[in-house]
């Protein structure tokens, strides 16, 4: 496990993540630059301050499992992994172009660190749980992390394994939820009804708790907390901003599509760089 | 064809209040008027694919006709158990559309590779799957699959694919489209390999070979007579889809073929290596890696027919 890194040092490689995201989306041309920029920070936090896992060996098997189950934010998993030293970062430069490895969604062959590919929504918490059960029964230390979008709760298979994780008591499983309030078409109030969603997950026997997914402070004491209470999977609802970062993105579904132009790249990274 | 897809729905929702559009939190800048010109035809179900299915099935069983939206995997495999059971076991009135046929999102990831959906939608009982070549066929197939009764799988591409036909041809499902006729070869093409075989059929000719071009849309009910014909009356068939060879067009006409008498012509199935894809590429891109480019496809078909040739001298 790397040591712990100070709070500038988290909000810095969450200004580098964002950066990384910023300039492989533009050049690549693809979509989810929204979706990586409200997930930075919670990124940063996970890879800088909380998960046990090695570089060198990213097949140690008592490492930690991160599964990022919104995989459509593959450009800053990728820049992640990267950073976190599982890669090296020039290897970003091939990000969704012809002959990489790098695909617009996160996958796992011939990618060190990425533990599970996805894409397709709603699959990374019933194999998050799979492996938790798996964890638990074997006594081991090591612990499960899936980080999801708000959207992605639609999908029925999430609520199957919020129902089966609480029941078999996974305390070693934690979600992240990147609650940006935006999906695909329109804003998760307009399209699905969250709320009250921390109660949802208390009454499926889990330990909920809320924070401000861009303050890494109150992220990273969230989540060296867990388990939140013996017993219960902890489900951390980070409230974020889709596009956080970049003004002109912010809160707006056209960012779920489209990729800046050069120029705009130019000032996007100049408010990143000034944050 | 995704656009001509959209513009018809649109057209055949004004007219008639029974035809509805059920998303699966997909469609940006693609089914907004849709949504503002009919708001009691239209619902978005969400992330949550099984429940779309569930949902169009139970409005199918009220007397409407239901169109569900999503990209390619999402809108067929993650609900395949809601298809076959809640809308082809009861007939209901539910058109499954996809996006992205094949490798249209290349770059995306395996995720979004639709390459054995048109094999699993064809195994399922009662249902019409339907794999338009080109816009103006999705037009028309669009037409079609609101005039049947029942449950269809309407396989689309992206946007901005080349026209082929340049009329309306006379269109209806389990029919083929001839565009070419000749008895050295056929070319059977489904969904937007018909640019490629078109152009392929060109080059042929041109070297005086005579190519019969058959569109085959709709993929089943497949066209046996169609089938049959090539098979005898010309010497060499070729089918060609953005699929995987395995259960897809090529499947459907070499299980036609089989049964025939035997001393037919040979078949060679060109379409994807039934695997997943290991190399990130846009769908050019990916599709030459299959061999599915204009190039690669000349060369399979101009080799096979020399080998035999060889044969006969
Ligand atoms: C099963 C499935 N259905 C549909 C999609 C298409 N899709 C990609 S992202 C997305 C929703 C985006 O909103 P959200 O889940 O809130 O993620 P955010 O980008 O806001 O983090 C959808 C519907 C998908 N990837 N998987
Ligand atoms: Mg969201």
């Amino acid at each position: 496990m790397n040591s712990r890194a100070t709070e500038d040092e988290l909000r810095s490689v969450a200004r580098k993540l964002r950066s990384h995201s910023l300039r492989m989306i533009s050049q690549a041309k693809t979509s989810h630059i929204g979706s990586c920029l409200s997930v930075a920070d919670i990124l940063a936090v996970m890879y800088g301050r909380i998960l046990r896992v090695d570089p060198r060996r990213p097949d140690w098997p008592d490492r930690d499992r991160l599964i990022m189950s919104k995989g459509h934010a593959a450009a800053i998993t990728y820049a992640a992994v990267a950073e976190a030293g599982f890669m090296p970062a020039e290897r970003l430069e091939g990000y969704a172009r012809n002959g990489s490895q790098l695909y617009g969604h996160v996958t796992h062959v011939g990618v060190p660190g990425i533990e599970f590919s996805s894409g397709s929504l709603g699959h990374g918490l019933p194999v998050g749980t799979g492996m938790a059960l798996a964890g638990k029964r074997a006594g081991a230390k090591w612990r499960v992390f899936v980080v999801m979008s708000d959207g992605e709760l639609d999908e029925g298979s999430n609520w199957e394994a919020i129902l089966f994780a609480g029941h078999h008591q996974l305390d070693n499983l934690t979600i992240v939820i990147d609650y940006n309030k935006i999906q695909s078409l329109d804003a998760v109030d307009k399209t699905l009804r969250l709320e009250p969603l921390a109660d949802k997950f208390r009454a499926f026997g889990w330990s909920p708790r809320e924070v401000d997914g861009h303050d890494v402070a109150a992220l990273s004491t969230a989540l060296e907390a867990v388990p939140l209470e013996k017993g219960r999977p902890s489900a951390i609802i980070a409230h974020t901003i889709k596009g956080k970062g970049v003004s002109w993105m912010e809160g707006k579904v056209l960012w779920h599509y489209r990729a800046p132009t050069p120029d705009e790249l130019v000032t996007a990274l100049a408010e990143v760089a000034a944050s | 064809m995704r656009t001509a897809f959209i513009q018809t729905l649109n057209e055949l929702a004004d007219r008639d209040p029974r035809v509805c559009l059920v998303v699966g939190d997909l469609g940006f800048s693609v089914i907004e008027e849709f949504a503002q010109k009919h708001p009691d035809q239209f619902v978005n179900a969400g992330v949550s694919e099984q429940n779309m299915i569930g949902l169009a099935a139970g409005m199918a069983l009220t007397g409407k006709i239901v169109f569900t939206y999503s990209i390619g995997n999402f809108a067929t495999l993650r609900c395949l158990e809601q298809i076959r059971n809640d809308v082809c076991y009861h007939r209901a009135n539910v058109k499954v559309v996809a996006v992205g046929g094949g490798l249209a999102y290349g770059n995306l990831g395996v995720t979004h590779h639709a390459s054995e959906d048109v094999a699993i939608m064809r195994a399922l009982p009662n249902m019409v799957v339907v794999a338009p070549g080109d816009p103006v066929e999705a037009r028309l197939a669009t037409r079609a699959v609101v005039a049947l009764d029942g449950p269809a799988y309407l396989r689309l591409g992206k946007a901005g694919e080349p026209l082929v036909h340049e009329n309306e041809p006379p269109f209806e499902l389990g029919r083929a489209i001839t565009l070419r006729d000749g008895t050295d070869l056929t070319l059977i093409a489904s969904g937007g390999m018909l640019a490629t075989a078109d152009k392929v059929a060109r080059t042929l000719a041109a070297q005086n070979l005579g190519v019969r071009l058959v569109s085959m849309h709709t993929v089943k009910p497949i066209d046996r007579e169609v089938v049959a014909r090539a098979a005898v009356e010309t010497a060499h068939v070729f089918t060609l889809e953005e699929h995987s060879i395995e259960g897809g067009l090529g499947g459907a006409v070499a299980e036609v073929m089989a049964e025939l008498d035997p001393g037919h012509a040979p078949l060679k199935r060109i379409g994807l290596r039934p695997e997943f894809n290991k190399t990130v590429g846009d769908q050019n891109y990916l599709k030459s890696l299959h061999g599915l480019d204009e190039e690669s496809v000349l060369k399979t078909i101009q080799q096979i027919i020399a080998r035999s040739y060889g044969r006969v001298g």
